[in-house]
């Protein structure tokens, strides 16, 4: 069975980071915002290892904690090797563990954040995400100058860092359950649409969570997806109606809420950074939620294969979240 | 579900591209390219005593030149997005692609980076201009004698 309770796992606090446009989108009040792409680094790629960096500096120092006060660190983005979190976690001697779901990774680490800490009596873990938009541009697009005009149902990697505290003390947020994720494959090779390459997971994802837990979606006052985009959305609602016979109403999309429709980001954001940054910055702030599912929807998208002409695989992984 | 029928469902979903109106701007920005390229070329003819040859390498030169400048300057691509190809199949494509590329790698090494990829865009093009302008070459030869 790939869900699993979990006893006494709790999220502490988070410390987000946002790019120039996040910060002029939907939400303002982000913990920093960073004006410039490059953030006083040489490259985009090591900007976003300062951006890693900085939340993690920052929810250090906000509860005075050093890195040896943390039992491990579990992160991921969307680099090769995922360097960036390898880089980022070299500087604190924290134990270590990479992951990569692609823009599920935020997801996957809490799952083995969780895993880690549920055998302990009590414990501290680090969970880390980011993305940097020029970046992700420039390994799996065009270079970052160039002009490729891009269809309706591109999404648009969102810029963002985020360090999220998960412990085994009592706190507001408690980690319920989680279920890991199958990889799903139906023929998509289109990697402009990738919404439509993850809905097919996250809809796998949630009928198994569903069934595992004998609940049914109305259980949940929120399911807050990743990355699918308002197209994305739109499929998911539709091929979870047609394939599961169910008929989703308490969904949002943090791809799809994240900017403003006035920013033409295409289909929304993506990116492993953009699920976190609406969870923390706006689903928890706002208070109105008490049991959410949140689902990372990763495209496991590599350029070779698709330039090999094979269809692109997705993941997705749920987390189910209780706020007290 | 089988893979058949979800594509028709994502095709269904997806919202459709307006390819007559983005032909029409493209028509529309290309030609006005054109349009000022001729009105360069002629200047250069009539007040500067060139050459008509001559003047279009000018020309091509101040193009190249030009839509390079723009690139680095950062906002060749969002025109490119809005006026689409346009903009991009005259030389001043051709010069964005390589600019482009070449900011893209300019801090990854003279060599690893920026000699490796300076025609990771480009490349195709020359290759495959290379090879029809070769075929093309026999042909006029048949034909022509």
């Amino acid at each position: 069975m790939a869900s699993k309770k979990v006893n006494n796992v709790y999220l502490k606090d988070a410390f987000s980071l946002a790019g120039p446009l996040e910060a002029r989108g939907a939400i303002k009040d982000y913990d920093i915002i960073m004006n410039d792409y490059y953030y006083h680094e040489k490259t985009f790629e090591q900007a976003e290892i300062k951006m890693q960096k900085v939340v993690i500096e920052n929810i250090l120092r906000k509860y005075n904690l050093t890195p040896s006060a943390i039992d491990f660190m579990v992160a991921g983005d969307l680099s090769n090797q995922t360097s960036v979190s390898s880089y980022a976690a070299s500087i604190y001697k924290i134990p270590f563990m990479g992951v990569y779901s692609a823009c599920a990774s935020f997801v996957e680490s809490l799952i083995v954040a969780s895993l880690l800490l549920e055998s302990k009596r009590k414990g501290l873990a680090l969970c880390v995400t980011s993305s940097h938009n020029l970046h992700a541009e420039k390994q799996f697009r065009f270079p970052v100058e160039y002009g490729a005009p891009k269809p309706h149902t591109t999404t648009f990697t969102a810029t963002g860092a985020i360090a999220t505290l998960v412990t085994k003390e009592i706190s507001k947020i408690k980690l319920e359950s989680y279920t890991i994720g199958t990889v799903m494959e139906m023929g998509i090779k289109d990697a402009t649409n990738m919404g439509a390459v993850m809905a097919p997971a996250a809809a796998k994802v949630l009928v198994d969570h569903l069934v595992d837990t004998n609940r049914t979606v109305d259980y949940y006052d929120l399911i807050l997806t990743g990355d699918l985009g308002c197209i994305g959305s739109k499929i998911l609602k539709e091929y979870l109606k047609e394939a599961y016979n169910i008929r989703l109403k308490n969904h949002l999309d943090a791809g799809c809420e994240l900017y403003l429709k006035s920013q033409e980001t295409y289909a929304g954001a993506s990116g492993p950074a953009a699920l976190p940054l609406y969870l923390f910055n706006r689903i928890l702030k706002q208070n109105k939620y008490k049991k959410i599912l949140i689902i990372g929807t990763g495209s496991l998208h590599n350029v070779l294969f698709v330039n090999q002409k094979l269809p692109i695989p997705a993941i997705a992984h749920a987390v189910s979240l209780e706020v007290q | 579900m089988d893979k058949d029928e979800y594509k028709k469902l994502v095709k269904e979903m997806s919202p459709k591209e307006p390819k007559f109106r983005k032909a029409v701007i493209a028509f529309a920005v290309g030609g006005f390219v054109a349009f000022l390229g001729q009105v360069v070329a002629t200047i250069l003819q009539l007040s500067f005593a060139i050459e008509e040859a001559t003047s279009y390498i000018w020309l091509c030169i101040f193009t190249i030149f030009i839509s390079s400048f723009l690139t680095a300057l950062g906002f060749f691509d969002n025109w490119v997005s809005k006026c689409g190809c346009g903009l991009i199949i005259p030389t001043t494509g051709f010069a964005h692609s390589m600019t482009s590329s070449a900011l893209d790698v300019k801090k990854d090494g003279l060599i690893t980076g920026l000699g490796s990829s300076f025609f990771k865009l480009a490349g195709s093009v020359l290759l495959y201009g290379i090879i029809a302008g070769f075929f093309l070459g026999i042909l006029g030869v048949i034909v022509y004698g």
